[in-house]
């Protein structure tokens, strides 16, 4: 039985839909009269809400023994990456339409704009390493490498913190799922910690 | 060179087919979404002009379903799928404060003496987009001569409607409620602002301020404060809800200026709705020739 030939197919599909949902709204007529704005809040928010399902794999795995969930948990990163992409393209290419300057201007002078192009800057190493390869490559370093994920998703959640007028509701919504994975991360590295010391072994992972 | 035998490749570093067909799928799905999006891009704006574009009215769809208006939600479409039921009528307008002749005037009698005029203005909200909006209403001016202000009068206050039983928003603390908003009395009194009771000719609908509401065409949006309930002549600046709510983002004079950003985001351009490519903000809107002499000598960094 190969689990995988239908799930990992499926998953990429599924993770096409929201991109499909956005492009067929766009194509009707149904983002409203700031469409440019909506693209970009979408696009925004389904990285988020991927970034979120990548970093459950290792919560629910554990929590229920499915160690098979780990073998997907690339290809949902890389979507997560490939839809920051596209926000970011959203925000170059039909916002700002190239106008490198002004958007140089944005960067340097408006926080919001700046930990989200950080955002991305940090992805980007993590999807070039993301193969098996570079795996290899970098051993134990890899591991350290990809710990940049965490990081990410907070300043993730603040670039959509700091970009809403008032209504901070959804970003701190957002903030408290990304605390509530990480937090369940350094539980669970201070229980292994406990551990290791009870039983006298100071080489456990941390 | 050394040319790598078969042999010394191990059969883990071989890509399982699955994993290559799938990868390959991926990147040429990327391409063909980026390279459609750049594509798509390029040809609008050909089409668009990249400078700053004409002021063609807005659709009636995209004024009366596109709007900024807490009371009834903060989604853009929220006032128009939540104002539908509000009730404007019977209407009362309480006019108070250091004026001859304070009374409480029935919508009616309020707008009985005036002709409407057809005023077709510049909208720029603060989160940097814009409309062009013909609206219909009365010279602020021209009430405010009927009322009689006394001479201690420095400030015109407005104030919403507090009813938060049609006003969903209001039952939450989106922003201190009820709505106030403040004029200084020759800003008030200048030609260009208006007492809207109408767009395009018809009665103003509930999502954009009915059944009365303020436009000053060269402030940022928020000043035009929506179903205006009081106006109170007083001596003391007001304190405008968004100043309220956030001092440091939101002041008293909300002047359109490209050269004074938000806090958190640019005001020199904006994105007229209805139109691809940005363009640039102009100072007090496109309307300093008119209105650039009430604010001579005074820091609009300072005072924004």
């Amino acid at each position: 039985m190969n689990r995988v030939r239908v799930v990992r197919p499926a998953l990429f599909v599924g993770c096409l839909l929201p991109l499909a949902y956005i492009g067929w709204k766009f194509a009707t007529d149904r983002l409203g009269a700031n469409p440019i704005r909506e693209l970009e809040i979408e696009t925004g928010l389904w990285t988020l809400r991927l970034l979120a399902v990548t970093l459950a794999i290792t919560p629910v795995r554990r929590a229920f023994g499915w160690n098979w969930l780990v073998k997907y948990r690339r290809m949902l990163g890389l979507f997560t990456f490939s839809y920051a992409c596209i926000h970011l393209s959203m925000w170059v290419g039909v916002d700002w339409f190239f106008a490198w300057s002004d958007m140089w201007g944005e960067i340097v002078k408006h926080k919001y704009i700046l930990i989200g192009m950080a955002t991305w800057l940090m992805m980007l190493p993590l999807a070039l390493t993301s193969t098996k390869g570079w795996v290899r490559r970098l051993g134990k370093r890899w591991i350290a490498l990809h710990r940049l994920v965490y990081a990410a998703a907070i300043t993730g959640t603040v670039h959509y913190l700091w970009a809403v007028k008032k209504d901070t509701f959804f970003p701190l919504v957002y903030l408290a799922v990304f605390v509530l994975l990480l937090g369940y991360r350094v539980v669970a590295a201070l229980g292994r910690r406990a551990t290791a010391r009870a039983t006298g072994d100071c080489l456990g992972g941390g | 060179m050394l040319i790598r035998r078969t042999d010394q490749i191990r059969s883990s570093e071989i890509t399982k087919e699955s994993d290559y067909l799938s990868r390959r799928k991926f990147v040429v799905a990327a391409g063909i979404a980026t390279a459609g999006l750049v594509a798509s891009g390029r040809l609008v704006a050909a089409i668009a002009p990249a400078k700053r574009q004409d002021d063609k009215p807005n659709s009636w769809d995209e004024i009366t379903q596109y709007n900024n208006y807490y009371e009834f939600g903060t989604d853009k479409e929220d006032p128009y799928h939540n104002a539908q039921k509000f009730r404007t009528r019977p209407w009362t307008v309480k006019v108070d404060g250091l004026v001859k002749k304070p009374a409480e005037y029935h919508f009616e009698d309020l707008v009985k003496p005036y002709k409407l005029e057809d005023r077709v203005y510049r909208f720029r909200c603060v989160e940097a987009w814009s409309m062009v909006i013909p609206w219909q209403g009365i010279p602020l001016a021209e009430m405010i001569r009927r009322f009689e202000p006394l001479p201690s009068a420095k400030f015109v206050q407005f104030t919403t409607i507090y009813a938060p039983d049609q006003m969903p928003g209001q039952r939450e603390a989106i922003l201190p409620w009820p709505y106030v908003e403040g004029l200084r009395i020759d800003e008030a009194t200048h030609p260009l602002t208006l007492m809207v009771t109408g767009l395009y000719g018809k009665t103003l609908p509930n999502q954009d301020g009915a059944p009365l509401r303020l436009i000053v065409p060269w402030k940022y949006g928020f000043k035009g404060i929506k179903a205006i309930t009081r106006i109170s002549f007083v001596d003391k600046q007001p304190l405008n809800t968004w100043q309220a709510a956030n001092p440091n983002e939101y002041g008293f004079y909300a002047n359109v200026n490209p050269e004074v950003d938000h806090p958190r985001w640019t005001q020199s351009s904006e994105r007229r709705i209805g139109q691809f490519r940005r363009q640039r903000t102009l100072m007090f809107n496109g309307y300093a020739d008119q209105v650039a002499s009430l604010y001579a000598g005074m820091d609009l960094r300072k005072n924004f």
